[in-house]
């Protein structure tokens, strides 16, 4: 287990910045998740303390010791790749104890810890066989088992769930948690999925274009999202960001506002329009009503709520749960 | 009702295009067929197809008369020669083009693939002039040379795309396991290279044994290949039905058992890669 | 610090290609243009004077030039006709379930392996002699005159020898074209009411186009240098009947040792050759970008 540690950490490619200077602190445990649209620089951000790539400047401290030049198996840390990069012509026995037999262990510690790695993610009836013998999500197994065998100061995922198939997704999602709380070790998790990111870390860190937009727990990014890009980016359905008149009644360039911070009413309210979309999902209704001058407005509402498209409902916000941004897209004191 | 509609549809397809395979096949078929037979019933009328006294006595006099041994082990040496010589040269080639690509990858590439379009009569000239000055005239050394050389840019594509199919992500996960360079291309690139070399290796040596340009202009009687060695045979006192059949069939019997071996690869590997 | 490492290494490891295949292109190239303009005998080692574009007005008036040129043309195109055509055919019959695939697969492909002496000399002596051939045999016995196909037909003669050893090459790849059609694609269009011809126009031939031109393309390449079959079978006659340019050139440089009008005769051939491999690099070189 280790700390990490990036000072002024920047990241240029043929003269286009693609990391812009950027200072991280990741704690001993933690699990640290990078989120982002494609393109972000999340992927290149985890390569750069991987050491899969160079830095263009700064430092990169593993518990403290300046890890900047080290080639990357000297850094300690696994990976998980998104296509998981088994090897493929080796069984899966031979894929996990790989990292080990690189580390010139002994014969019994390797076997010992690739039988413990099999119990410990449910190989055990698949060890000899070869990657392609086996499904999408235990072929994740194998490049987690492939990460744990090393007992590394840190892990690193790299969208590990992104080639899994929806109902996969979210087990896998589980069982990852489950592994952070036993290993209880320090991880740096990249995703493109805001559900992952929510689900999974101690800390999110929102990536746009190179930059930190804001680094902070799930809830706090969700409660209090510093930044447009983060209003928009965190929370599922979207928060409604609202612009002219309807903002600038508060002071502010934009307004965002949750759906489940939405009142409806058929009869009076602030806004008012017609229902384009009613979204059924059982527990709750997500109500989707084009408003005129604002646009589309999302709202929840109870799950056995019974509206159809074509009427017409009334919305109103929740005043103190609204978010004000400038027009520079920073959030605005409450 | 409809499995026994299928069945005589398969039925038909199979007995035509097992006609049609034959047919295809037929030469060859023929010329093993002749080589052993006699001189008298390989040009019998009506022509005996099965129903002939089989001998070996051909194999026995063109193993005896002609110095097919030595062709033989010309037609070897050139064209394992030339293609390991090409592998050699091609292999470091493609693994840069393939791993470390620039801006001018695709230009080298096209460029490569171009010298092979150049037609052999264009430098026929002064190939032969340059090997007749350095001596390299009629030795195996100058073919091996030569089919390397106008086999390289194949070698090149071949292997360039084999290698490109060798996830990054596979090589990255090594280095990150803590494999040394030496130990990765042992446990990770070697295992997974060596489908690809295996088949562009072969192919080459397809392509330089049945090679036939340069070998019939660079070569007389002593280091000729196998192609020249049977052209020799196409002088009216060399005539003999059954003796060239049985040489011939000496000739193609490796190459095409090769050929047979290698035929999903070949289609790769002459289309550059652009119908797999 | 890595990369720019790397960077060296890579360049290291594709310089001697790059530099023997530079070497093997230009050094020639640059002889056989410096050759073309001046009068270079081989058995008349005193000469070598600069003659300008005295040897392509010679090499291109031939009469026999123009013949062989044409020759070239018809090989080609008739060679083509038939592998495609019967290429597609063959892909087409050996993609249906039957039995014993591999074995008949194994005896289609089988032809493109013979090296072309010998498949010249058995389809010369042991099928188109007119008098022991197989074929003059079957004429016989439909009571038909037997044909000396190679003095009366030389091209033609040469076009299906050819053609029968490039047949399993175009065979081949179209049926891995075809083999990589989606299934789903033609239950689609069987859904939407299309017959099995219109499926072929519409599905199946479109899918076949880049194949084909890569066949096309791949097999100009190599029949613009045909030369074996023609110098074991007819040596270019009767006359110049089957000269093509390739062995035109062979025949100005090796047996007549005119060195400066054979170099021309290259120099021409290379232009044409040029003209269609810049087709077939644009071809490839769209697959590139995938």
């Amino acid at each position: 287990m280790a700390s990490i540690a990036l000072k002024n950490v920047s990241k240029s490619f043929g003269g286009r910045e693609v990391i812009a200077s950027l200072d991280l602190q990741i704690e001993r445990g933690e699990l640290v998740v990078f989120v982002g649209p494609s393109g972000c620089g999340k992927s290149t951000l985890l390569r750069l303390i991987a050491g899969l790539e160079d830095v263009s400047s700064g430092q990169l401290l593993i518990d403290g010791r300046d890890a900047t030049q080290l080639p990357p198996a000297w850094r300690g840390l696994s990976m998980v790749f998104q296509s998981y990069a088994l090897y493929p012509h080796m069984s899966v026995r031979d894929n996990i104890a790989f990292p080990l037999k690189m580390a010139r262990r002994d014969k019994e510690t390797i076997e010992r810890k690739v039988t413990e790695a099999a119990r410990v993610l449910n190989l055990q009836d698949y060890l000899d066989r070869k990657p392609r013998e086996l499904s999408g999500g235990q072929r994740q197994r194998v490049a987690i088992g492939r990460a744990i065998v090393r007992e590394p100061v840190a892990f690193l995922f790299d969208e590990p769930l992104s080639n899994l198939d929806a109902a996969l997704r979210v087990n896998m999602r589980m069982e990852i948690a489950e592994l952070h709380r036993q290993l209880g070790a320090t991880t740096i998790y990249v995703t493109h999925d805001q559900t992952e990111a929510m689900t999974l870390a101690d800390r999110i860190v929102v990536l746009n274009a190179g930059r930190v937009e804001q680094i902070g727990p799930p809830l706090e990014l969700y409660r209090r999202p510093a930044t447009l890009f983060v209003a928009g980016f965190i929370g599922s359905p979207r928060m409604n960001l609202l612009g002219g008149a309807a903002a600038s009644r508060y002071g502010a360039a934009t307004i965002g506002i949750r759906p489940e911070h939405l009142s409806l009413s058929t009869s009076e309210g602030r806004w008012h329009g017609k229902v384009s979309l009613a979204e059924h999902l059982g527990s709750d209704t997500f109500v989707h009503v084009d408003v005129a001058g604002l646009g589309t407005i999302a709202a929840r509402a109870a799950g056995d709520l019974d509206v159809r498209h074509g009427e017409t409902l009334w919305l109103t916000p929740d005043e103190s749960c609204l978010h004000r941004f400038d027009a520079q897209g920073r959030a605005l004191a409450a | 009702m409809a499995r026994a509609s299928d069945n005589r549809h398969k039925l038909l397809v199979t007995s035509v295009a097992w006609v049609v395979a034959l047919a295809i096949f037929f030469p060859i078929l023929w010329t093993v067929l002749t080589s052993f037979k006699t001189e008298g019933a390989a040009v019998a009328i009506p022509p005996q197809f099965l129903f002939f006294d089989w001998t070996t006595q051909n194999y026995a006099e063109v193993w005896a008369r002609t110095d097919y041994l030595r062709h033989f082990t010309n037609s070897v040496v050139i064209s394992v020669g030339s293609s390991l010589l090409g592998l050699f040269i091609a292999i470091p080639a493609a693994w840069s083009l393939a791993f470390s690509p620039t801006r001018r990858t695709r230009g080298v590439l096209m460029w490569m693939l171009s010298t092979k379009m150049l037609p052999a009569v264009g430098v026929l000239v002064p190939i032969y002039l340059l090997f007749k000055s350095a001596g390299l005239l009629d030795t195996r050394t100058g073919l091996v040379i030569v089919l390397m050389l106008s086999n390289l840019p194949i070698m090149v594509w071949m292997l360039f795309t084999y290698f490109k199919e060798i996830p990054r992500d596979i090589l990255e996960a090594a280095r990150m396991d803590g494999a040394t360079p030496g130990r990765e291309l042992l446990y990770i690139l070697a295992p997974m290279a060596l489908p690809g070399i295996a088949s562009t290796l072969l192919l080459n040596v397809i392509l330089a044994w049945n090679e036939s340009f340069w070998t019939l202009n660079l070569t007389a009687a002593s280091t000729g290949s196998l192609t020249a060695f049977i052209a020799s045979f196409s002088a009216p006192e060399g005539l003999f039905y059954a003796k060239l059949s049985a040489a011939s069939t000496l000739a193609i019997a490796p190459i095409v058992v090769l050929g047979w071996l290698s035929q999903k690869q070949l289609v790769r590997g002459l289309t550059f890669g652009a119908v797999k | 610090m890595a990369s720019t490492h790397t960077g060296a290494t890579a360049r290291l490891m594709l310089s001697p290609a790059v530099a023997l295949l530079l070497l093997w292109m230009a050094v020639p190239l640059a002889m056989t243009l410096w050759y073309s303009l001046h009068d270079y005998q081989l058995l008349m080692p005193r000469g070598n004077d600069f003659v300008g574009l005295e040897n392509y007005v010679y090499f291109l008036t031939d009469p026999a030039f123009f013949q062989s040129l044409a020759n070239t043309f018809a090989l080609l195109a008739g060679v083509l006709a038939i592998t495609v055509i019967g290429g597609v055919g063959l892909a087409l019959l050996l993609d249906r379930p039957m039995h014993g695939q591999g074995i008949v697969r194994l005896l289609v492909v089988s032809p493109f392996f013979v090296m072309p002496t010998v498949s010249a000399l058995v389809w010369k002596n042991m099928f188109m002699n007119p008098v022991n051939g197989l074929f003059a045999w079957i004429a016989q016995v439909f009571g038909m005159r037997a044909i000396d196909w190679l003095a009366e037909a030389p091209l033609l003669s040469l076009t299906l020898m050819v053609a029968w050893g490039w047949l399993p090459f175009a065979t081949l790849i179209l049926l891995t074209a075809l083999q990589s059609l989606d299934a789903e694609q033609k239950e689609a269009a069987e859904m939407d009411g299309a017959n099995a011809f219109a499926r072929f126009i519409h599905i199946t031939l479109p899918h076949l186009a880049r194949a084909i031109a890569v066949v096309i393309l791949i097999q100009t390449i190599f029949l613009l240098s045909l030369f074996a079959e023609i110098l074991v079978t007819t040596n270019g006659g009767p006359g110049t009947q089957s000269t093509n340019l390739a062995y035109l050139v062979y025949s100005q440089t090796l047996l007549r040792f005119d060195v400066g009008s054979a170099s021309a005769g290259g120099m021409v051939a290379v232009v044409l050759a040029n003209i269609l491999a810049i087709f077939l690099m644009r071809l490839v070189g769209k697959n590139l970008e995938r």
